[in-house]
């Protein structure tokens, strides 16, 4: 009997990788254990092993091949002896063979911390240096990976004619760092897991290679120990950038970012400020259950004193970040860790910083509003693609900043459609889309033709099973049909 | 009682002494917290002050101690019994005291109050509502100081009772890891509130808190400014020298209740009264003093330059106005 070896998935997140190379070939005798292959993702790094006892019969997919799906067959193991019908037809045939040159670059220069990667040119700018050290440390991934969301509308401040490059949100973010540590030395990265290891979900990798231990500071497990050496550190005149892990544990840390980060500036009656960036995937992943995927969007919008930013793509991450990290003030940052491998357009230019605080029209419409951040942007934008064919022309609104709320964009756009629909994957009560339909009815009342209505994750706790997860969260459908709902249609 | 605890800070060896212009220091600058004490627990009972005060009667000492020893720079932070480190530091009495009444002429323009004080200028980081918070707060501090290889060193104060908060030790392990250069001092006034502290702490010699981590710790008496002092200083030197946070445990006292509103049944008055006559720390300099041959008239004249400076503060925190209902709104962002 044949047995198929799978790709296997990483983490709950991951939907394919790359085969970076086989350890064993065709003919070769595997037991249960046994390392047979090595897969990675731009974010980890890991060995296959056997799982049954028998022959390598046959390699489907050959070492280097980018873009393997999860679950695609990888090999066949069979009891000694037997023969193997040809199953060759699993194998991604035109991706054979390649021997990928960041995979034998990242072997030739493992991160020393510390100290810049090497590079062939010395005299090079220090942004070739790190373009260097960082594409050594990581193959970049290629425009044709993931599944794309629909292209979001670029940011309207970015100039007509810009040159744009493609990058994952994680890249962007990463590079809205680099960019900020190089510009400002008083900037540096503290959290768990962010230099040596490169970040949890590999956000801050290849900054630990340029920018050193001393900016790049990997901590104990300490959220509520750490934010507040973040902010002792701000308050003394650094520029920290805190990462946590997940929002899900700066609810160890929420004391200091709500009673020492918020309220400072104004118990010292405007004399010490908290430049501090609190930043990390915020939200649910898939199959985390309940205490990994929380959103606390609406807990951190209601501190007077903080700034709370949620970008849905990597355009918005990279200009959002570059300005938090410039502001005054402490900023809490929500990334989402299934929006970190998604690709969009960021505009190549030298220095990207987006304005704080204002919405973005991401697809102009006429029949109803719907407003979102973050992943809801998601939903929303494909809700968008169904309702027009169905001949709805929806405006769709991208909050990008959740405090402060730029009410103004959605209020001029209900003004125009008189029916709006807020999107979140937060709770329901005190959520971002209560908010949203209370600045509405009460600013654009007269121009409603029907009630505010909102889509949110449900009112329960986050469940393991993945068909309860799927009823847990939103989905387009729900958002067609409260648009529909509010078209009377 | 502190002679009875910890055989290390009371039986400790020979005393270093000061030089006369020393005494005179500890004794103006002690006077001046202690008399601005009493007058903030008088402005209190006549509804000057309002909300939480917490005053430092009773253990001047510490923080008096800890200041003579450190050196321009050095910063400054602690939780809500704050006042006495804020005269430390050298912030003005009279803005402090305007504060403490809510009006616009105090260091927080009448918005942060008795607890929540801050001063850029003086390096003093608050002023802490939240009692285990100046730990890693004074450790980030010091995170600042060693990132920038300043030689500046953090000098960060709480209470016996916030060392039982898991902040503290998180920022132990982190001031340890890194070496960072603050130096811990625990006021160790025997109540949390009205929790004395058998009550509240498996380990009550609180200098063996940072063993865990390999921290020095030093238990000390506290009502003598010049144990005190010469504590700190070897703590600053350990901290400037670049090996990391030392702990102090300062033993101390504080007479009044725990804040305006406790009426202190969970000790008996004689206890109370004991300590103010043999441990007096203002006392204790001002008998060394006379010994040493200064005149009863020279300490009055302190005494009364104290009681001046503190009686203008008072007038100027009570003549001043309210902040402008216009600040209501400002300083929420930077």
């Amino acid at each position: 009997m044949t047995v198929n070896v799978l790709m296997p998935a990483l983490s709950p997140t991951m939907e394919q990788g790359k085969l970076a190379k086989w350890l064993k070939s065709e003919g070769d005798s595997v037991k249960a254990g046994d390392v047979i292959a090595e897969i990675e993702t731009d974010k980890a790094t890991m060995e296959v092993e056997a799982v049954d006892e028998g022959v390598l019969a046959r390699i489907l997919v050959p070492g280097g091949t980018e873009n393997v799906a999860v679950n695609t067959p990888i090999a066949v193991i069979a009891e000694e002896g037997e023969e193997v019908a040809d199953t060759a037809d699993h194998a991604p045939a035109d991706r054979v063979g390649e021997e990928d040159k960041a995979q034998k670059q990242a072997e030739a220069a493992p991160p020393v911390p510390g100290q810049t990667a090497p590079q062939d040119e010395p005299g090079e700018a220090n942004k070739a240096a790190t373009k260097a050290a960082v594409e050594a440390a990581t193959p970049a991934p290629k425009a044709t990976s993931v599944a794309e969301q629909p292209s979001p509308r670029v940011a309207p401040e970015v100039p007509e004619g810009t040159t744009m490059v493609s990058m994952t949100m994680r890249e962007a973010l990463r590079d809205a760092m680099a960019e900020e540590m190089r510009r400002d030395p008083s900037v540096f990265v503290i959290g768990e897991e962010v230099a040596e290891y490169q970040g949890a979900y590999k956000v801050t990798q290849g900054l630990l290679q340029e920018f050193g231990a001393r900016r790049v500071v990997d901590t104990p497990i300490t959220e509520y120990g750490f934010a507040g050496v973040g902010v002792g550190a701000a308050f003394a005149g650094l520029r920290p950038i805190v990462e946590f892990m997940t929002f899900n544990f700066s609810m160890q840390a929420i004391d200091h970012i709500v009673n020492s980060a918020a309220k400072t500036l104004y118990m010292s009656g405007g004399q010490i400020n908290c430049p501090i960036v609190f930043r990390g995937p915020n939200g649910a992943a898939a199959r985390v259950a309940a205490q990994h995927s929380q959103d606390y969007s609406a807990w951190y919008s209601q501190v007077p004193g903080l700034i709370v930013i949620a970008p849905s793509n990597a355009s918005d991450a990279k200009g959002l970040l570059k300005a938090a990290i410039r502001n005054d003030n402490p900023v809490v940052f929500l990334e989402n860790e299934i929006l970190y491998g998604k690709t969009s357009e960021v505009p190549a230019l030298e220095d990207f910083v987006l304005p704080i605080g204002k919405a973005r029209i991401a697809r102009p419409g006429k029949d109803v509003t719907l407003v979102s951040f973050s992943i809801g942007m998601t939903y929303a934008l494909q809700a968008a693609e169904q309702l027009a064919k169905e001949g709805i022309d929806a405006e769709v609104i991208d909050l990008r900043t959740l405090r402060p709320m730029d009410a103004a964009t959605i209020i001029e756009s209900v003004k125009k459609t008189g029916r709006c629909v807020a999107v979140e994957e937060g709770w329901p009560q005190c959520g971002i889309s209560a908010e949203i339909a209370m600045r509405v009815q009460q600013e654009a009342f007269d121009y409603l033709d029907a009630p505010v209505l909102r889509v949110t994750g449900k009112d329960t706790p986050m469940p393991y099973a993945a068909n309860l997860e799927k009823l847990a969260l939103p989905s387009v459908a729900d958002v067609v049909a409260a648009a529909k709902a509010v078209m009377y249609r | 009682m502190v002679e009875e605890s910890g055989g290390g800070a009371a039986a400790a060896s020979t005393v270093p002494p000061f030089t006369r212009e020393q005494e005179l220091t500890a004794f103006r600058d002690m006077l001046l917290i202690r008399r601005f004490e009493e007058k903030a627990g008088q402005l209190y009972g006549m509804g000057v002050i309002g909300g939480f005060c917490h005053l430092y009667i009773g253990q001047e000492a510490v923080v008096v101690g800890v200041k003579m020893a450190a050196r321009n720079g050095d910063q400054f932070t602690t939780s809500y019994r704050d006042h006495g480190h804020m005269l430390a530091s050298g912030m003005e009495p009279r803005r402090v005291m305007a504060e403490l009444a809510g009006k616009r002429g105090g260091y927080s323009k009448g918005k942060g109050g008795s607890m929540h004080m801050f001063s850029r200028e003086a390096n003093f980081y608050g002023g802490h509502g939240i009692v285990g918070a100046p730990a890693p707060i004074g450790a980030g501090v010091a995170f600042a100081n060693a990132y920038r290889g300043d030689g500046r060193v953090s000098l960060t104060f709480f209470g016996e009772g916030a060392s039982n908060q898991g902040q503290v030790y998180e920022a132990f392990n982190m001031a340890a890891l890194w070496k960072l250069p603050v130096v811990f001092i625990v006021e160790n006034n025997r109540y949390a509130m009205g929790t004395e502290i058998s009550r509240a702490s498996a380990q009550i010699d609180f200098s063996k808190r940072g063993a865990a981590f390999a921290i020095p710790g030093k238990q000390i008496d506290g009502m003598d400014v010049r144990i005190v002092k010469a504590t700190a200083d070897e703590a600053i030197e350990w901290c400037r020298a670049g090996k990391g946070p030392y702990l102090i445990e300062a033993q101390t006292y504080r007479y009044r209740g725990h804040s305006m509103s406790d009426p202190a049944k969970y000790r008996s008055k004689e206890e109370v009264q004991k300590m103010r006559e043999e441990h007096d720390p203002i006392e204790q300099v001002r008998a060394r003093l006379i010994a040493d041959g200064v005149s009863e008239d020279e300490l009055k004249k302190i005494d009364a330059n104290a009681r001046k400076i503190v009686a203008e503060a008072a007038d100027f925190a009570t003549a001043d106005k309210e902040p402008d209902p216009s600040e209501l709104w400002t300083d929420v962002l930077a």
